[in-house]
């Protein structure tokens, strides 16, 4: 499992780039970000290099932030390997929350997010062959 | 535990010895207010009082009342009923709606009102061994020096800390040895906060208890200043018309605040009858000062809702009490027809987890529907990465909101120190009705 920041922001111009800036200048560096947002306020998902002291850091900045330990899927860059995860998923009735792509720094590999429902089923995904990374597979 | 009084003979007195003391200052009074004051000798006249046949506390209910509005046109010295060569302070009301009252008090009044307020301080534990940190603004507001001469009258060290420079504010807390705050308690709250950010735990300073005022705040509040600073939070009630803070404070029983009723005379009424209401129920409190030399006044309608707390107090105090006082009238909200306060609002969201208690009420109109939308700060460690969990804590406070005041409101979670915080008195409310 792999540590995924949210941080709570309002919906308004200047906000997400008000987060960038204080993660840049405490020397954060980010890696994904993903959106979600309601017509108020949203959830900005990112990954970054160091996640506890990054959450530490953006507190102090006036942010309300907290650590989600998520399931980070190595996908096969070919036609139908996501349509199969997802199929094992849903046989197994494990429900998907949110999910969102990025490219590991590291590897240049597709990986794919899911904040599922029952954490076992990263046990199942391993079993089947799956890439399930942890933090240290993420950050050099 | 033990409760010492500053002036035990007058806060202890029979409740026969106190009427019958109110009753002969009433009867001063209103010779002093027909001779000295063109104002009341109008207002006697056209009511047909002679003030030479009151008798005392029977004949109150007769008096003409005094309104704010009378204050202010009063503008600045006409309601003095001592000349100005007896004035040694004057001091205003904050005006919010424009024109301020202007009051005035005698070198007798000041003693009056550090007496008051040194009582006040000792029925919150304080004694001459303290050291007391006084961070209302100090200035035209009465709060700053009604606190500073109390608390020198005591006998304490008083540090005259005044409002703003918080970072230094934090340093005396740390450095000084301070073990009593007095201040607001939104101020106060500011205080916890900015320490928090440095780096430093308010509740390791050396600080005992606090006396927080001028505002109406909430049981929540209150227990959140207690953790904060690992104190007892006393409240303290005045206004300038009438004194300044001291007109009424709470004790170690933290049940109701006991008024100073030797110096003034207290009736609860209905705000629209104008006539007491029942012991025991919600009312306007109205003031007649009985003592004061600079600026006395009759039947004072102060616009704020309270009522009187009839058991006797553990602390042994035989001074009435009024209940924690539920806001200004100017404060309150009619909303759809029913009456709501702030500090009610105030009151759901410090039993609320996720949420802080900084909030902001916003009042519309939309056709002919009041529309009211409560902002509340998400508190930093708020442990959610999934909308709806956000949605479900909007949920859960307005269910709250609409359960405990029968309205119904929406409610929107906003950023960390997003809303403005005040030094002085919080802006909670902001009412967009009146534009139209």
């Amino acid at each position: 499992m792999a540590q995924q920041l949210s941080i709570f922001l309002e919906n308004a111009p200047g906000r997400l780039a008000a987060l960038s800036r204080a993660l840049g200048e405490g020397g954060f560096n980010m890696y994904a970000l993903s959106l979600a947002d309601t017509s108020d306020y949203g959830v900005a998902r990112i990954f970054v290099d160091r996640p506890a002291s990054a959450k530490d850091y953006l507190e102090q900045q006036g942010f309300s932030g907290t650590l989600t330990e998520v399931c980070a899927v190595e996908i096969p860059d070919e036609p139908g390997s996501l349509g199969r995860l997802l199929e094992l998923l849903s046989d197994n009735e494990v429900n998907i929350a949110y999910s969102y792509v990025f490219v590991n720094p590291l590897t240049k590999q597709a990986i794919n997010v899911f904040k599922l429902s029952d954490p076992g089923a990263v046990a199942l995904l391993e079993q089947e062959g799956y890439r399930v990374l942890d933090d240290g597979a993420l950050h050099a | 535990m033990s409760e010492t009084y500053y002036q035990e003979h007058d806060e202890c007195m029979s409740r026969q010895a106190l009427e019958d003391l109110q009753s002969r200052r009433l009867r001063e009074l209103a010779e002093r207010l027909y001779h000295s004051t063109p104002f009341y000798r109008q207002a006697f006249d056209e009511a047909g009082i002679d003030p030479a046949r009151i008798g005392g506390l029977q004949d109150l209910p007769s008096l003409p009342f005094t309104v704010k509005n009378d204050l202010r046109a009063a503008y600045p010295y006409k309601l003095f009923s001592a000349p100005l060569d007896d004035i040694v302070r004057i001091h205003a009301s904050s005006g919010t709606t424009g024109q301020i009252s202007v009051v005035g008090y005698t070198r007798d009044d000041l003693q009056m009102w550090a007496q008051c307020v040194a009582r006040a301080l000792t029925a919150a534990g304080a004694s001459a061994h303290d050291i007391i940190q006084v961070s209302y603004g100090y200035g035209i507001f009465t709060g700053g020096l009604g606190l500073h001469d109390g608390a020198t009258y005591l006998g304490a060290s008083v540090i005259p800390a005044s409002g703003g420079n918080t970072k230094r504010q934090i340093q005396f807390l740390r450095d000084f040895g301070v073990t009593g705050l007095a201040c607001t308690p939104s101020y106060a709250l500011l205080i916890a906060e900015t320490a928090r950010e440095l780096g430093e735990d308010p509740a390791a300073f050396p600080l005992r208890f606090g006396v927080f005022g001028a505002e109406a705040w909430s049981v929540g509040m209150r227990e959140q200043l207690e953790s904060a600073f690992g104190i007892k939070a006393y409240d303290i009630y005045g206004l300038s018309e009438i004194l300044g803070p001291g007109v009424a404070f709470e004790c170690s029983a933290q049940h109701g605040l006991h008024i100073n009723e030797d110096h003034f005379l207290t009736e609860i009424v209905d705000p629209q009858t104008l006539r007491p209401v029942p012991e025991g129920e919600f009312g306007e409190i109205v003031f007649t000062t009985l003592t004061k030399q600079g600026i006395p006044l009759l039947r004072y309608r102060t616009r704020d809702i309270s009522r009187f707390i009839t058991e006797p107090c553990s602390c042994g105090r035989t001074l009435r009490r009024l209940d924690r006082l539920r806001g200004r009238s100017d404060d309150m909200l009619i909303i759809r027809g029913v009456n709501v306060f702030p500090s009610q609002i105030e009151q759901v969201l410090t039993g609320v987890t996720g949420v802080s208690s900084n909030y902001q009420i916003i009042v519309s109109r939309e056709g002919l529907m009041d529309k009211v939308l409560v902002k509340v700060e998400i508190e930093p460690d708020f442990p959610a990465d999934e909308i709806a969990r956000f949605e479900s804590i909007e949920r859960q406070v307005r269910a709250e909101i609409e359960s405990a005041l029968a309205i119904s409101v929406q409610v929107r979670l906003v950023e960390p120190k997003s809303i403005a915080r005040s030094e002085g008195k919080a802006q909670r409310l902001i009412d967009n009705r009146k534009e139209n």
